[in-house]
């Protein structure tokens, strides 16, 4: 899976796939696991403008990060949520969690 | 009663990669229904729930087999997960919101809320050892 993200100072914007599920998930997160410890990344944004299709499975690795950047103060939110990713966060108590980010 | 207007099978292999081959399956078996945009997002969503469940719990080897079932009846789609796994122990707490059995694998514990939440009917039938089938409904209508 080829990943696409830009990377500014302690800031990363990583752009979800047209799919996440749970197969996608896996890897989105075993990568920004990764990314998070090397490239010391305290503010993520998830950037859904490609996004056609969530599952709950995507809910988690938004939720897993969150989680990984709250141990180092850091934050998580969610840019250019469409109608149906909108859907799912609203179906999850999502926005609870993480703000969205003012484009 | 209404009548079984169509019936599909489909059996594969408990990969996650499948995941997407179901959920198209399924779009694609219920597109003589009308359905709207919104229908379809709602069936796929929960049909991703159930099958990725067989695939993560279910199974713990990627070559077993896990069913999707569906049935047409006039205007309600009947959707049929099934997978002949570890079965559920506690069905009711499997089914309560955000509990999960594997945290460790950043599980929502959302599955079964969603499934309820994106169809009208969901009924799940489990036993340890035997397997689990989840049975979803949705009536189905362009608006």
């Amino acid at each position: 899976m080829r990943h696409k993200y830009e990377i500014s100072g302690i800031q990363m914007r990583y752009h979800m796939p047209k799919e996440v599920d749970q197969h996608a998930a896996e890897e989105i997160r075993t990568f920004l696991e990764q990314m998070i410890q090397t490239a010391q990344i305290r503010k993520l944004v998830f950037d859904f403008a490609e996004t056609e299709f969530m599952d709950s499975s995507g809910i988690g690795v938004v939720i897993g990060r969150s989680r990984t950047l709250g141990y180092y103060g850091g934050k998580v939110s969610a840019a250019n949520v469409g109608e149906r990713v909108d859907k799912i966060f609203q179906a999850s108590g999502l926005y609870r969690i993480i703000e969205i980010e003012e484009a | 009663m209404e009548k079984k207007t169509n019936h599909m099978h489909l059996c594969f292999d408990a990969r996650t990669n499948n995941e997407s081959f179901a959920r198209m399956a399924v779009t694609a078996f219920m597109s003589e229904m009308n359905p709207t945009l919104e229908q379809i997002a709602d069936v796929k969503t929960a049909v991703s729930e159930a099958v990725t469940n067989a695939i993560v719990h279910g199974y713990t080897d990627e070559n077993r087999q896990v069913e999707v079932v569906c049935d047409q009846y006039d205007k309600k789609l009947v959707v049929m997960v099934v997978d002949h796994g570890i079965g559920i122990e506690n069905l009711e707490q499997a089914m309560q919101p955000f509990y999960t059995s594997k945290p460790e694998l950043e599980r929502s514990g959302m599955g079964f809320s969603f499934m309820e939440a994106f169809m009208d009917d969901v009924k799940v039938e489990s036993r340890l050892g035997i397997g689990t089938k989840v049975t979803m409904s949705k009536y189905i209508s362009a608006e």
